[in-house]
């Protein structure tokens, strides 16, 4: 291969990268190189529809063979690419790369779709038989030929990845108990009243809830895992372990080129990194916030992978427009659907709408009467009308929302 | 493998060989069907592989239920009556044939 763009990391932000790069009419040369031996899948029904049975594997395939060849992308799989060199003579943002089999390949640009790694738990007894992390087509296809057999199942970590696992594994009848460090679960993207729900809508299936209980050590027998032992001196029974305790961004190769890394690849509205001819999408970045334009933020979702992905591949076309998508996401627990809209951290008021107990409700969150974004359970009318206000900036008042008349109705009114 | 033909606003027409099971939109994104987006990897969270059924397979594919009415009634600029997300359609032996027409434009 010479020249042309080069996308480490055949994820979804990588595709997206090179499917966006053909519509904005970019004709050069594309090479989507990845290190795992499946061509590019989503990830996000892996722990859902993958490891509950409802959907396998090649569900997941993101394009087929037939559409990278029509679009001239040459997608290269087990391959993973150990060093990046800029050129110093040649033009701006051209390199080589050096891949894991010795393949050199030369780029004219450089966007850089790692993704993340699973942060791993660091207590004795994680290399034993039964213990499983969730990330890779490979982990889940593990996962649930495991679940199958399972009889008690600990999760260890009470973010989205743990609680759906737990779902999965609660909803076949498995013994489940979750066990999470801080003193609720999903703390770091909704509000204490909605870990509250979670915690009660999970209590209410049969799934053991443990909260600010860490985990000491994992037991075995014979190289198999028998039991949790946590730091209070409780021992979980777990004949499988899942561990779902976050990610941490894949930031080898971006070091090593001196690009600025904090939490995951610094880059701007446009997903430039520090080095403005390299562009980074996906898991692996941290950006300004899209809806304050402050700090950095890690949005570790496939929505954001996919938007960023675009506003890259517009940055490399030479047509830049900034990031305008509004953040969401969802996860699936049982027959509970979470629909995120917005980033809502530094709020000062919740509007609720619904009654939580019957697990059909919506929360507002806003920051001085600014609308923030929602978090809305069964409940896409809400979910969506939320988020077109954020898109198009129309108010919603908190004090209208808190009247319980459809939020459409206000946007319609508003507009 | 039931056959699926995609109408595009101007008329062009792609027909996708589909696996049984598998969405009508995870069909459309794979083969790079252009006019169908499929966001949310087929989740009903995006509605942007929002698709008008051929009238004579509107009883055959059935109605919305109601989260994805809600997601129509909401997101998509121009639903009609036989307005489905296609994310929400699997394909079955029954479905060989099918007919969807892509919208002006997705959200």
């Amino acid at each position: 291969m010479t020249g042309g763009v080069l996308i480490v990391g055949a994820s979804q932000a990588g595709v997206q990268l090179a499917v966006s790069l053909r519509d904005f009419g970019y004709d050069g040369a594309i090479t989507l190189v990845g290190a795992e031996a499946h061509r590019p899948y989503q990830r996000p029904p892996l722990s859902k529809a993958v490891l509950s049975g409802v959907s396998d594997v090649g569900s997941l395939e993101l394009r087929t063979p037939a559409f990278y060849a029509q679009k001239k992308i040459t997608v290269l799989l087990s391959e993973r690419v150990t060093e990046i060199r800029l050129s110093r003579t040649g033009a701006a943002g051209s390199g080589v790369a050096v891949t894991d089999r010795g393949r050199a390949l030369d780029f004219d640009r450089l966007a850089l779709a790692v993704g993340a790694r699973p942060r791993r738990l660091d207590v004795p007894g994680t290399d034993l038989d039964g213990v499983c992390y969730l990330r890779a087509i490979d982990d889940a296809t593990r996962l649930r030929a495991h679940l199958a057999s399972a009889r008690d199942v600990v999760v260890i970590g009470g973010g989205f990845i743990g609680l759906e696992a737990a779902a999965v594994a609660r909803s076949q009848g498995k013994n489940v108990a979750v066990v999470e460090a801080a003193e609720r679960l999903i703390s770091r993207s909704v509000a204490p009243e909605v870990s509250e729900f979670f915690r009660r809508a999970h209590l209410r299936r049969g799934t053991d809830i443990r909260l600010a209980a860490t985990v000491e050590r994992i037991d075995g027998d014979h190289g198999r895992v028998r039991s949790v032992r946590l730091t209070d001196g409780t021992v979980l029974p777990a004949d499988l372990v899942i561990v779902g305790v976050g990610v941490v961004p894949r930031t080898e190769l971006a070091e090593q080129l001196g690009l600025a890394c904090n939490g995951g690849i610094v880059v701007d509205e446009f997903a430039r990194t520090s080095e403005h001819s390299i562009v980074a999408a996906g898991d692996c970045t941290v950006m300004p916030n899209p809806q304050t334009g402050d700090g950095l933020v890690r949005l570790e979702s496939m929505p954001n992978a996919v938007s960023q992905a675009r506003v890259a591949a517009a940055t490399l076309v030479g047509q830049p427009r900034p990031y305008t998508d509004v953040p969401w996401f969802w996860s699936d627990q049982y027959d509970l659907k979470l629909q995120i809209a917005g980033i809502t951290t530094g709020y000062d008021q919740l509007v609720w709408r619904g009654d939580p107990e019957t697990e059909t409700f919506s929360v507002l969150y806003y920051c001085r009467g600014r609308l923030l974004g929602v978090n809305a359970v069964n409940n896409a009318s809400d979910y969506l009308a939320v988020r077109k206000a954020l898109a198009t900036a129309t108010p919603i008042h908190a004090d209208r929302a808190a009247a319980g008349v459809p939020l459409k109705d206000l946007l319609v009114a508003a507009s | 493998m039931p056959k699926v033909t995609f109408v595009g606003t101007d008329g062009t027409q792609h027909t996708i060989q589909a696996a049984v099971g598998e969405s009508v939109m995870a069909t459309a994104v794979r083969h790079g069907v252009p006019g169908i987006i499929g966001e949310c990897g087929g989740n009903a969270s995006c509605a942007t592989c929002h698709v008008y059924v051929d009238e004579s397979f509107a009883a055959l594919v059935g109605p919305p239920n109601d989260f994805e009415d809600d997601m129509l009634d909401l997101a998509v600029s121009d639903r009609r009556p036989t307005s489905r997300l296609s994310c929400q359609i699997q394909l079955t032996e029954a479905l060989d044939g099918l007919i969807v027409t892509t919208p002006e434009e997705q959200p």
